[in-house]
Order: structure tokens, then sequence, then C-alpha cells
């Protein structure tokens, strides 16, 4: 087991350093800095700006820095909000992201997962089909469609709940709902389809058939041997899953003017604010790749058939 | 003895005695059952069709302003059906342009990901070893990158450049070709055929351009149409961003963006490009459901 993880952690590092040297050096690479402003600025005072952040040092050295950063926590500071640091705008932006995105999974499985059985135990029934054509509609419909229409309907038509905006630190039931409901929406179709699937492949296995020919009860068989085996894909998918959240939730925050980290990392990305864009790279990809790695050492507690060698 | 069949009478007969049907034929019968993939084929047809000729036959271009009748709704006076954007051009126009615009975005990028994976893939899952090893390993760390981000980082960076946006979509979409790709060709590397064809000593480009890819076709293909739906929300999701192609030019992720902001009032500009943009993805995905039960009709 422990190789197990040792082996995916092999592939974990390389992707994180190759990720903190691409979004460097790309930043780098971007012609014209954030420091060419309007205003005409005399070389001295350029230079001081310059040596200010440390970037009159040579290319690779300044790498090494950001490094040395990066392992004590320090993303640098904000060039645009001169009081800030990166890590305290991330900071501040990270709890009403961490929630909409943990909302939504949890209710993207709540309601997918039945979906998926309902589907796969009445297959090819009307509701197995009406199940898929959510489903379809689900993934066909962008979230930044179903975000503006929901906000239209219950929030300007119906006026129960609020249509945008978020006071800092208040996150009600009433201004999260619709947020959560948006994100997790193509999640639910995604999932319900990968439980439809695989149940309908396990409930046809040569153990289920065996389960069945020893006479154990139905409600047996589906809790006890199906739903284990029909639920592995469901866990290797949810590293997929959390990417697809934190994708999503970069649009969600624009639609309903959520102050998250997508926000930030969206208006910092316009604005050019190299060191809160390289944070917020830095932030989602370690989320990634964590997820993607419990995700896989999850699968390798509960699947006997993956091998740790 | 006298033959009775010309040699070319007897190969006819031959062929009529041994014409089966073909994986493809069978593929072909059950997708024409295939009544909703059907349905997408020929809805998706037309799109293509109005998406290719329509600017040439509608009667307003995507950029002319009609100031009179800025922020108008629909009407039939004119065939301004769709009614007008806020500057006051055509939206039956401007939808048309978004349209062929996210197809051709769609269908580029597609190609550039299909190109790079097949022969990425092929060539790793051919060579096996090392060399596989190393090229898999490639495609594991590029996995794990959030490419949106990259892709924004992108747009940021070199600036808004609709060729930009193809290649960058592209790159993104290669990488679970590759893996396919690989899977099927080790599983063919052992056939009998690439066998003979080492024996009688055909270069390795060869075996893998004449042997390999024409038979991974079939997943492939599926995962084709089922890519370019992808790349078509991939490309609306930079337009939503504001990162996508600029103005005049448009998408249908652009015309959304554009009526979500305006929906309160003028639904119009919401809803048309909404629809079609909604209409594509589905007939793509039917397609490529269909296409994958077709070929591959394990899960039935």
């Amino acid at each position: 087991m422990l190789t197990y993880i040792l082996r995916r952690l092999r592939v974990a590092i390389p992707t994180m350093v190759v990720i903190i040297a691409v979004a460097f050096f790309m930043m780098r690479a971007a012609p014209g800095s954030p420091f060419d402003s309007e205003r005409a600025v005399s070389p001295e005072i350029r230079e001081a700006i310059l040596a200010y952040y440390g970037m009159n040092k040579p290319l690779w050295v300044q790498f090494l820095d950001y490094w040395k950063g990066l392992l004590t926590f320090d993303l640098g500071p904000s060039l645009l909000y001169k009081d800030q640091t990166v890590s305290e705008i991330l900071g501040s932006g990270f709890p009403v992201s961490m929630t909409l995105g943990i909302s939504a999974l949890i209710l993207a499985i709540s309601i997918g997962v039945p979906l998926g059985l309902l589907a796969a135990l009445n297959q090819n029934s009307s509701g197995d089909y009406s199940v898929m054509a959510l489903a379809m509609v689900g993934i066909c419909i962008p979230t930044f469609v179903t975000g503006p229409l929901l906000a239209l309907l219950f929030g300007v038509q119906l006026g129960w709940l609020p249509v945008a905006g978020l006071d800092r630190g208040d996150m009600t039931l009433d201004t999260m709902l619709l947020p959560v409901i948006t994100l997790a929406l193509p999640q639910v179709a995604i999932i319900s389809r990968l439980v439809r699937a695989s149940t309908i492949e396990v409930l046809r296995s040569n153990f289920v058939r065996t389960a069945r020919a020893k006479g154990l009860p139905e409600f047996q068989v589906l809790t006890r041997h199906t739903l284990r085996a029909a639920l592995l894909p469901l866990v290797s998918y949810l590293g997929p899953a959390c990417a697809g959240l934190i994708t999503g939730s970069v649009i969600i925050e624009t639609v309903f003017q959520l102050p998250g980290i997508g926000r930030n990392f969206v208006t910092s990305a316009l604005q050019r604010d190299y060191p809160v864009v390289m944070g917020a790279v830095v932030l989602y990809a370690s989320l990634i790749i964590l997820f993607n790695l419990l995700a896989d050492i999850a699968l390798g507690l509960l699947d006997p058939k993956v091998k740790y060698e | 003895m006298t033959l009775l069949a010309t040699p070319a009478e007897k190969a006819e007969l031959m062929q009529a005695a041994t014409k089966g049907r073909s994986l493809w034929d069978d593929a072909r019968a059950r997708l024409v059952r295939n009544k909703a993939a059907m349905a997408s084929l020929f809805i998706l047809s037309f799109l293509v069709l109005v998406a290719i000729f329509g600017p040439l036959l509608w009667p307003h271009p995507y950029d002319k302003i009609f100031t009179e009748h800025a922020g108008d709704g629909p009407m039939l006076q004119g065939g301004h059906i769709f009614g007008f954007d806020v500057q006051g051009r055509d939206l039956v126009a401007r939808t048309i342009y978004g349209l062929r615009i996210s197809l051709a975005v769609g269908i580029v990028a597609t190609l550039v990901s299909l190109i790079i994976g097949v022969a990425w893939g092929a060539t790793a899952g051919y060579l096996g070893g090392r060399v596989d090893q190393f090229m898999m390993r490639i495609v594991d760390v590029l996995y794990a990158l959030p490419f949106i981000f990259f892709v924004i980082l992108m747009m940021v960076v070199f600036g808004r450049n609709i060729i930009l946006i193809f290649v960058a979509i592209g790159a993104v979409e290669w990488l679970t070709m590759a893996r396919i790709v690989r899977g099927q060709t080790i599983s063919l590397r052992r056939k009998e055929f690439v066998e003979a064809a080492e024996a009688i000593g055909a270069p390795t480009a060869r075996i893998v351009g004449r042997h390999i890819v024409p038979n991974v076709l079939g997943p492939v293909v599926v995962y084709v149409t089922l890519t370019i739906p992808a790349v078509i929300l991939a490309e609306s999701f930079l337009s939503f961003l504001g990162l996508g192609v600029q103005e005049p030019l448009t998408s249908l992720g652009n015309l959304i963006q554009n009526g979500a902001k305006e929906m309160e009032i003028m639904w119009w500009m919401l809803v048309f490009p909404a629809v079609t943009m909604m209409v594509t993805l589905f007939c793509f995905n039917f397609i490529g459901d269909g296409l994958r039960d077709a070929i591959d009709p394990k899960d039935r």
C-alpha cells in the first residue's frame, strides 16, 4: 500500500513542479509588465520599483526566490493592491470558494447517485429515458446559461432569492443556494450517467448472478454486492469532479458576483496582477492534484482489483 | 471441361459469395436504427449548412448597425426574427456568424487534438517499453494540469488571437485521445496481421500508418464526436470571461455573455443564441452516444 502511494506521489510531485515552472515563465515571458503605466516613469524610479519586487535579478534567481517563498507559504505581494499580500487576497476568497465547491459536490453526489441507480435498475423504461434525457440537458447547457436563467426566474421574476452578491463572511443559505445548484447541475448529470453505466455492467457480472443463484434477497444483492462494485468508478471520478467544480466555480463566481478565488483569478488575470494569478494557479493545481491523489488512494483501498506492486 | 465464367465474372461470384457484413456495416445498421442519433445528424447537417452558407444568403450582414432599431425585439418586418442587440445589429446574422465561429473552433481544435493524440498514442503503444513509459508519463503529468487556467493565462499573456484559441484548446484535448489510441494499439500490436507485416519487413512508420491507425478508428471517431461539443463549450467559457474572439467577430459564447448581461429586459439576446448552442451540443452528444452504442455495443 505504501509503495502504491509513493508511486502516485512520483507523478504528483513532478506535475506540481511543471505547473509552477510553466506558470512562472509564462508570466515572465508576457510582453509588457504591470509597471508600464500610462505616465512616464523616470528610469531611476523604475529601477527602484523593479528592485523592490526583486525583478532586476536574473530570471533563474527569481525562480528560486519564488520557490523559497512557496516553501514558507509566502506568495509575494500583490502588484495592484499595494497593502495586501497574495496570501491575504486568496485567503479571503478561499472560504467562499470552498463552501461553494463542497456543497455542490455533496449535492451532486446525493442527487446523482440515486438517479443513476434508479435509471440502471429500470433500464430502458420510461423512467430511465427521462433521467438520461435530463442528464443530457445538464451536460449540454453551460453553467453560464443556467446561472442567469435561474437568477432570472427565482431572483427577478419570483423574487424568492437574491440574484447576486454576498457580504463577506456572511454566507447565508439564500445567497448560496442558486450558485450551489448551478455549479452542481452538470456534475449531477455526469455522475448519474456514470453510476447508471457501471451499475448496469455490474448487474450482469458473474458475482451478482452467483449471489442471486444462492438465494440472497434482492435487497442484499443490491446493497452488499452491486452497490459496492458499482460505486468504484464514482470514486475514481471524484478527482476530475473536483477539477470540474473548481473550473466551474470561476464562472459561477463571475455570474453571481461572489468574492471567491475564481473571480479573483479572472480579475487579476485581466489586470495583469501576476503574483495573484500565479498564486491562484498554484493553489488550484495543488488542490486538483491532492484530490486526484486522494481519489487514487481511496480507489486502491476499496477496489481489490487495483494492484499495489 | 468448359469454364463457365470469365475471370472477371468469377471474381464477382467470389465476392458475392464471401460478402459478409463487416464491422462497419453492422455499426451503420445500428446507428440508422437509433432515432435520436439520426434526428441529430439531420439537424446538425442543417446547422452546418446554415453556418457555411447562411452569411451569404441572409440579407443583413453581421456587423451592420441599424441605429433606429437598437435594442428592439423580434419583428417580422425585414426578417429580423431574433430581434436586435444593444447596438442595433441583426441577431439572426450574428447568431449564424457565432455558430460558424463556434463550429469552426470545435472542428479545427478537435482536428489538432486528433492529429497529436493519434500520432502520440499510436507511437507510444507500438514502440512500447521505455519509450512508451516516458511518453505516457508526460501525458500523466500534463493530464493533472488545470489546463483551462493555462489557456486563460495564454489568452492574457499573448493576446486574444483566434488561431491561438484553436491551438490552445486542441493542445488540451489531445491527452485523452492519446490514451485511448495507445490502449487500442497495445492490443492490436499482437494481432497476426501486424506480425505478418513485420515478417515481410515493413518499416515501423508504414505499420503504424497502414495497419494500426485504421484499426483504432472506431473509438477515435466516437471520441471525436464527443470532443467537438467539449471544445465548443471550452471556447464559450473563454468568451464568457471576455477572453474569446473579439468584436465585431462573435461566437455563441460571446453572444450568450452579452445576452446574459441584458436578459432582464432584452430576453431575446440570451434565448436565441443559448438555444442555438444547446441544440448544437445536443446533436453532437446524441450522435457521439449513438456511435458509441453502434461501434461498441457492450453496454446495451
